[in-house]
């Protein structure tokens, strides 16, 4: 769980990084985009990194999910009757949440992906399969709609959560926290990767709903 | 001297064996044949043990497996030999009350464990540990016991240590030792507050480690209650599953008891609730003598009862009064007021008073009286409790006296003093609402342990054949007053290393004869269980257990606590025997008895404190003179020391059942005469 | 002050339990937690109900032998053992709602009894030092550098009462697993066994039905000992060196 995690988190944070590349206009945005299918050539075909990436993603979410549900099963068993009254003193609102935030995170990866790699929805005009090429332009498109910024907004919300909790979690887990100090060294980098990942992310979208990306 | 010459031939005596004169519980006891431990050892006191543990019979090991040992308690003394004869490979059964062997008493020992280590080079040695320990005992024990004991000390600590317990330690990462309780030197070892608790996790976690290896198997949640005796020797216990109240019968080829002290006989003591006396008792009615019951230590230094709810007493580590002036108001009027605005010149330090010398640090059993007599002058502080009076009323009483830390604080720093104290003062404030930085703290004597038990000989072996008894439930190192870390040091001693080394010359005659289930002694002692069951159960009258608890205790405390006197006795011995012919008649005992029935668990242990109470009195009447832990009115100095009457009570009193008093029986009394040639007898001073 | 207890009761392991409605007065402030549950049995007792069973006996924090789950925190709102919880922290009028520790492994036997006897089963897989009575060698012959004595005592202290299982939200084990591992880890005579102990004890954990950590944190703020997080993660790097090792 913690290194699939780990995985994501650099998956994540590179895959914002990519994104803050909209702040440098249209060409810069779709070179990148054409050059993430180019990296490692010729070492590697054309696409070879981003299908290297994508198993690679695909094996840490199943690993990833397969421990949830593991987990989940296992609380629920370990606890069949629940309590009258149950209060949470010692826990973060993110670290009770990270059953749900994921659902919530897994839900979005659908709908994310169908709007930008697979079918390529653009939900402005309902055309699929990108006719322009142009990811800059299904981005702005896209973001255009408040509603759907408000959906990514609220995908990012749930990222964050989940990387606040899970970032210290999975430090935890691999246990690298063995002293106060460590623990609380964690718990910053919890904050920080969920403040640079998820308010990075919703940079872009925001700056297209209020126009400071534009076509 | 042929009495003296008879207990230890080629040694010189330095007493003469004593002649009682007084006869205060007349009427009370008949006197039976002097007593002799058969097993005393002989020879120079340094080489006693050691010739003792060769000349023992050893198990064949491959006899072992065969031989059933049953082990009720599971405290240090229990789960030290639990652990030990678990992995000589004997077969043990171990039974304890509580949910766990983790749980019981010893867990709350604070202080700390001596040991004759001389880690400081500051002059110790075992000669010098033993000498300690019998003076303090005010020369109430037997000496050979009480070497042994020294001597063992140290392997206790290479024992613990090599388990794991976490002690105290200083910066070269070698063990600390702090002096404890007026000793001069630094002898004891710590876990900072919770010494008890390590060492006992240490003897769990090595118990735990046998029950894995299947040598030993735990039976928590069950309760002894009747003894079973064959053809003279104990064969087994009948115990009660107390969650689905089964009434079982364990058989074994020999029985020890570990089953800690009786302070509860006094209701509030710093004892667990579940504590009690239960299984030394019915082996007391079968036949095990119970020696020097009326000891009782009685530690100076606990929180005051603030109410009639209050259900326990918590103790104050002693290592308090290193820093803490003890004083109470000079006047009455002032016991009301905020300590703060009674301005110095007003107040009595009363111990430093009374003996300039020793001052806040004089033994328990002195500090202790001192703060009862002031209080008792109606100088006493915090709140009014009701209190039953000598003559039967009750009127209400300040029970506390000032622990103040002031001068402490300003001499060495609130944060010296809070890194000294730290759990300690957090506790207090936890429980009194009091901050004892702001404050002086409050403190009121409360019972502690009880140096009194089943009488053993010097292979803990009790007057039953196969019947041994460890730690508090035997009464054998500690004479008449216990020294503080003194406990925990005796309870692994006879855990670890005293009773494997002397149940195997026992075990040797095995294996055993099986005893079938349907012998007509097992089937005695199952019948008799059951029915005593059922009687509690079948009374309904119209009181709850806990009151005729608490009711016992208020009387014990009273004419039996820390100032008896011969009419205060007899008085509690008649009120006693009302209370216990009430109590079978109107206890009242709700639910069933084949589940989790605790007032019923509580019924059979008040029903057994009713009968030892009694006891208690009558050991404290006969024995006309101050020693240790029990003080005698009638037997003090011109300036209110304890007096001991070395010509008359050199003895241990061990007492024989004689049936119920309300039903005409009588305690016997058989004396075992105590007879030193390593150490003299000296009469102590503290002034 | 004047209390309505609500507290969970239940004839018998196998029994279906409820929770009934007590009216108490007379509660006193200095009485501790356990003494009000007493006064209510001593009144429950006269009025012919049978008294509410719950687990205590040292009442004084030490043995962990108490439990209770007091509104909704595993001992109530102080950090501290329900025995030394005092009624000061409540006020004349409050709803109390008592219930017992609540997982799989540890069942209601009654009331508010539960069986820990999981807890001994775990220390049973490897929580002890292989050191038979008789063969430790001096006590100074080791020292143990302070700083990790002291992490090992700091540890040590858990009283085993379940506090942490009873306020995790996946019922895992794993403070009190921690806190074991961790104090015999720290001490060099807990070496030899050192990575058996963290495998063994893992496996009895997990047979018996706990949950597994996901690092939530109620149960070091549920511990009357502020046995710290860290703990775990010491027992995850000793799982992790323990599997690297091929155990």
């Amino acid at each position: 769980m913690a290194v699939s995690g780990l995985l994501f988190i650099g998956f994540v944070a590179g895959h914002m990084y990519g994104n803050l590349k909209a702040f440098s206009g249209e060409e810069k945005f779709n070179d990148y985009a054409h050059h993430l299918r180019e990296l490692g050539e010729p070492m590697l075909p054309y696409e070879g990194f981003l299908w290297i990436m994508r198993v690679g993603l695909i094996v840490a979410l199943v690993v990833h999910v397969a421990c949830a549900i593991a987990l989940w099963k296992r609380a629920a068993t370990a606890r069949p009757v629940k309590y009258a009254v149950k209060k949470n003193t010692g826990s973060t609102l993110s670290s009770r949440t990270m059953r749900w935030g994921g659902l919530t995170i897994l839900v979005f990866i659908v709908w994310h992906l169908l709007n930008f790699t697979i079918v390529k929805i653009n939900p402005s005009n309902g055309e699929t399969g990108d006719p322009d090429h142009s990811p800059y332009g299904l981005l702005v498109e896209t973001f255009d709609l408040w509603w759907m910024t408000l959906i990514y907004l609220v995908a990012m919300l749930a990222l964050g959560f989940h990387l606040h909790h899970g970032t210290f979690s999975s430090l935890q887990t691999l246990g690298l926290t063995n002293s106060a100090t460590s623990r609380a060294r964690a718990r910053t980098a919890g904050w920080v990767v969920a403040i640079v990942i998820a308010g990075g992310f919703s940079l872009v979208p925001l700056s297209v709903l209020v126009g400071i990306i534009e076509k | 001297m042929a009495a003296g010459t008879h207990y230890l031939p080629g040694l010189t005596p330095t007493n003469e064996p004593s002649v009682q004169k007084s006869d205060d519980a007349a009427g009370f006891y008949e006197l039976g044949e002097k007593l002799v431990d058969e097993k005393a050892p002989t020879g120079p006191i340094e080489e006693r043990w050691t010739t003792r543990k060769f000349e023992n019979r050893l198990v064949n090991p491959a006899n072992r497996r065969k031989l059933d040992i049953i082990i009720v308690g599971t405290g240090l003394a229990g789960g030290a030999a639990a652990a030990t004869l678990g992995e000589a490979g004997y077969n043990v059964k171990s039974f304890c009350y509580q949910d766990s062997p983790r749980r019981a008493h010893s867990i709350a020992a604070q202080g700390g464990i001596n040991a004759a280590k001389n880690y400081k080079e500051d002059g110790d040695s075992t000669y010098r540990l033993f000498y300690d320990t019998v003076k303090g005992g005010d020369y109430r024990a037997r000496e050979s016991n009480v070497y042994r004991l020294a001597e063992q000390s140290a392997n206790i600590i290479d024992q613990c240590v090599a388990q794991g317990v976490p002690f105290a330690r200083e910066y070269g990462g070698l063990l600390d030792n702090r002096s404890f309780g007026g000793v001069q030197v630094s002898r004891t070892f710590y876990a900072r507050g919770q010494t008890g608790q390590q060492l006992l996790l240490g003897a769990y976690q090595a118990m735990e480690r046998q029950v894995a290896a299947g040598t030993v198997e735990a039976f928590t949640r069950h309760e002894m209650l009747e003894l079973i005796v064959v053809d003279g020797k104990a064969r087994g216990i009948v115990a009660r599953d107390m969650v689905t109240g089964a009434i079982e019968t364990h058989l074994a080829d020999v029985v020890v008891l570990a089953s800690g002290g009786y302070g509860n006989v006094f209701y509030l003591s710093t004892n667990a609730m579940g504590s009690n006396v239960t299984a030394a008792w019915r082996a007391h009615r079968k036949g095990a003598y119970m020696a020097n019951p009326c000891y009782t230590q009685i530690h100076p230094t606990c929180i005051p009862v603030t109410g009639s709810h209050q259900s326990k007493l918590t103790l104050m580590s002693e290592s308090l009064r290193n820093d803490g002036r003890i004083w109470v108001p000079k006047k009455v009027e002032d016991c009301e007021k905020d300590p703060r605005e009674i301005p110095e010149a007003d107040r009595d330090f009363f111990l430093e008073r009374i003996y300039p010398s020793f001052g806040n640090l004089v033994p328990r059993d002195i500090a202790s009286r001192a703060a009862k007599y002031m209080c008792d002058e109606g100088r006493g502080v915090g709140p009014e409790i009701e209190e039953l009076q000598p003559d039967g009323t009750t009127k209400k009483v300040r029970r506390g006296v000032y622990l103040d830390l002031t001068d402490a604080i300003n001499r060495l720093g609130k944060e010296a003093v809070e890194e000294k104290y730290d759990n300690l003062l957090d506790m207090y404030e936890r429980i009194t609402g009091e901050s004892p930085y702001e404050l002086p703290m409050r403190i009121y004597p409360a019972v502690h342990y009880v140096m009194g038990g089943l009488w053993v000989d010097y292979e803990l072996q009790s007057n039953i054949p196969g019947l041994f008894v460890t730690g508090e439930a035997n009464f054998s190192d500690h004479g008449a007053n216990r020294l503080g870390a003194s406990a925990l040091m005796q309870g692994l001693a006879d855990g670890y290393f005293v009773l494997p080394n002397t149940i195997r010359d026992y075990l040797a005659d095995g294996p055993f004869e099986k005893v079938a289930e349907d012998h007509p002694a097992v089937v005695e002692a199952l019948a008799s269980v059951t029915e005593r069951v059922d009687k509690f159960m079948s009374i309904q009258g119209t009181r709850s257990v806990e009151s005729y608890h608490k009711e016992l205790g208020s009387i014990m405390w009273e004419y039996c606590g820390m100032d008896r006197r011969e009419e205060g006795l007899k008085t509690a011995i008649a009120k006693i025997r009302a209370l216990r012919e009430d109590f079978w008649t109107n206890v009242k005992v709700l639910g069933s008895a084949d589940n989790i029935n605790q007032d019923l668990e509580k019924a059979g242990r008040v029903a057994d404190f009713l009968e030892l109470g009694e006891l208690m009195c009558i050991d404290a009447l006969n024995r006309r003179e101050s020693c240790g832990g029990h003080f005698r009115g009638e037997s003090q100095t011109e300036d209110g020391e304890a007096l001991r009457h070395d010509d008359e009570f050199a003895y241990v009193a061990a007492w024989e059942w004689g049936g119920d008093s309300n039903d005409g029986g009588q305690p016997v009394l058989h004396k075992e005469d105590l007879i030193y040639t390593a150490i003299e007898m000296k009469q102590r001073s503290y002034k | 002050m004047k209390l309505t207890l609500k507290i969970w009761r239940q004839e018998n392991p196998t029994a279906t339990g409820a929770i009934h409605t007590y009216e108490l007065d007379g509660v006193a402030k200095d009485m501790s937690f356990l003494e009000m549950l007493d006064l209510l049995n001593e009144q429950l007792v006269l009025t012919g109900e049978e008294p509410v069973a719950f687990d205590s006996d040292c009442r004084e924090g030490i043995c962990g032998m108490c439990s209770l789950m007091i509104n909704g925190e595993a001992h109530g709102p102080e950090v501290t053992t329900t025995c030394q919880l005092h009624m000061r922290s409540f006020n004349d009028g409050d709803t109390i709602t008592i219930e017992p520790w609540r997982a799989e492994p540890f069942p209601v036997l009654k009331d508010l009894v539960v069986d820990r006897s999981a807890f001994d089963r775990i220390i049973q897989a490897g929580g002890y030092i292989s050191a038979n009575t008789g063969s430790a060698p001096e006590a100074n012959s080791v020292p143990a550098p302070r700083d990790k004595a002291m992490r090992a005592f700091n540890v040590a202290t858990c009283i085993g009462c379940g506090a942490c299982v009873a306020a995790c939200p996946n019922g895992s084990a794993s403070l009190f697993m921690g806190a074991k591992i961790t104090h015999l880890g720290e001490l060099p005579q807990g070496q030899p066994e050192r990575w058996s102990r963290v495998v063994d004890m893992v496996g009895q954990h997990d047979h018996e039905g706990f949950g597994g950590c996901t690092n939530i944190g109620e149960c070091a703020s549920a511990c009357p000992k502020e046995i710290p997080l860290d703990v775990i993660s010491q027992l995850n790097k000793d799982l992790r060196t323990a599997m690297k090792n091929g155990l």
